[in-house]
């Protein structure tokens, strides 16, 4: 097909680092509206996951929280935050709203990483003369972190996608080659920026998953197959509940 | 409110016509990926390609897909056809994994039990280990039509009607109200699919382990010998 070769040249043109647009800029963008609302993001449902993972309690209200909010359309979250935070502040509403997408990833990474912590193991720890919080930080938290990994990286691909779709409300980012694209029906620029964003969620992705590797306590065989906590239905589940939409 | 009022007809109209796009994927994802999701439970080889491609593909978010597919398929880029293959292969990437998982998690005994009593593997397939991977498999087909009615929406960007025609004329007329509907609109089709999935799988699937205390289930879980 022609039009991929045109995408490619229009991604390589020169004025793709010296234009008014120019590309670099543009994934920066990208990347810092993804990076702060996911840094945000963090920092409400990690303490929360954990607490809800370390006394039990709550886990109800954080499945059902999680479930909703996969049917939340991340295009009309976008837009009904702009139109009550107002349309000058639309950079703030939309990171409002990637916040709000990002938090019941996170928030199921971090509760099921304790979760799936072998109770035999805690006994243990607490028969040892560990103090609850030592049982915390010793042996729930890096017992958990890959799940938490994981989450956060359901979290960054959600908020990559919707980023995108920001840029419908003025937001930068790399979808305004798409949506500035569309109207003008340049179509070469549209797919050139699409397969650009194809790439950035791909290589973050990555990123991730090789995060989750490195996080794996050494001595715990091999990561989440090596303890086995529940029954094998059970975990299918639980991790099938930790992938979410995409926006 | 009263924009509400005045507009019932057209959102009803898009209820209808987002409903309408939202079946197609689902029902088409998962008649594919039982036979993938088998292959890839099945084979040790093709099971790591198989999850992985899956992975990738539902990586790439939505509006770049709606872009990549048509030149790949020679369709046009504002056709429904576009939006059906994009979210297709989405439920596919989710569904594949949760029918590899859900036959792995069948017990390994009753499988033998079946070989046994001479059940061949075709038979075996169809009348033990998928109606027993059934519940995994319902859980998977839930996400995947939930997520499947939210991104519906973005099609209206590239110019196909649903209710995301709400959230773009909601943000150009600045109307709140119809912004909202149509939110609101979306997660109650979404509620609908999901209520309707989980009771035919009560229906179908009697067998299925029934909702209860999680940390009842934790302990079971644990004091399992298994």
């Amino acid at each position: 097909m022609n039009l991929l070769s045109e995408a490619i040249d229009w991604l390589f043109a020169a004025e793709r680092l010296s234009g008014s647009s120019p590309v670099p800029l543009r994934i920066g963008e990208h990347l810092l509206y993804t990076f702060v609302a996911v840094l945000v993001a963090a920092v409400i449902a990690v303490p929360l996951g954990y607490l809800i993972g370390h006394t039990g309690r709550g886990r109800e209200l954080a499945v059902g929280l999680s479930g909703a909010a996969r049917a939340l359309p991340s295009f009309g979250l976008i837009i009904l935050l702009v139109l009550l935070v107002g349309v000058v502040r639309a950079p703030l509403a939309a990171v409002i709203s990637f916040v709000i997408l990002a938090i019941p990833s996170i928030l199921a990474g971090a509760y099921a990483g304790f979760e799936a912590v072998d109770r035999r193991t805690i006994d243990a720890a607490r028969a040892i003369g560990m103090t609850e919080w030592q049982i915390l930080w010793k042996v729930e938290v890096p017992l958990g972190l890959p799940l938490l990994i994981s989450g956060l990286r359901s979290a960054v691909l959600q908020v990559v996608a919707t980023v995108t779709l920001a840029a419908y409300v003025g937001l930068g980012g790399l979808g305004l080659y798409i949506i500035a694209g569309l109207a003008l029906r340049q179509f070469d620029q549209m797919l050139g920026a699409a397969l650009l964003i194809a790439a950035l969620a791909l290589v973050l992705d990555a990123l991730f998953a090789g995060l989750e590797r490195v996080v794996v306590p050494a001595g715990v065989s091999v990561g989440r197959k090596g303890f086995r906590p529940t029954s094998n239905r059970r975990r299918a589940v639980m991790e099938t509940s930790i992938e979410s939409g995409r926006g | 409110m009263n924009w509400i009022l005045d507009n019932l007809d057209l959102m009803l109209e898009l209820t209808l016509q987002h409903i309408r796009l939202s079946l197609p994927p689902i029902i088409l994802g998962f008649l594919i990926s039982v036979p993938l999701g088998w292959v890839a439970y099945r084979f040790q080889l093709t099971r790591g390609f198989l999850l992985t491609v899956a992975g990738l593909l539902y990586t790439i978010p939505s509006l770049a897909l709606f872009v990549i597919l048509p030149p790949i398929l020679g369709i046009s880029f504002l056709s429904e056809i576009n939006i059906t293959i994009a979210l297709t292969i989405y439920a596919v990437a989710i569904l594949t994994r949760s029918v590899a998982d859900a036959l792995g998690s069948v017990d390994p005994a009753v499988r033998d039990c079946a070989t046994a009593m001479g059940y061949g593997p075709w038979r075996r397939f169809w009348t033990v280990e998928f109606p027993l991977a059934g519940p995994v498999t319902l859980a998977g087909l839930r996400v995947a039509a939930v997520s499947t009615v939210s991104l519906v929406t973005v099609g209206i960007l590239i110019g196909v009607q649903s209710l995301g025609y709400l959230f773009t004329n909601g943000l150009q007329r600045r109307i709140l109200v119809e912004v909202f509907a149509g939110v609101v609109l979306v997660v109650l089709v979404a509620l609908l699919i999901d209520a309707l999935l989980a009771m035919a799988g009560r229906r179908l699937m009697p067998w299925a382990p029934r909702p209860r205390s999680s940390r009842r289930l934790a302990l079971r879980g644990s004091a399992a010998p298994e």
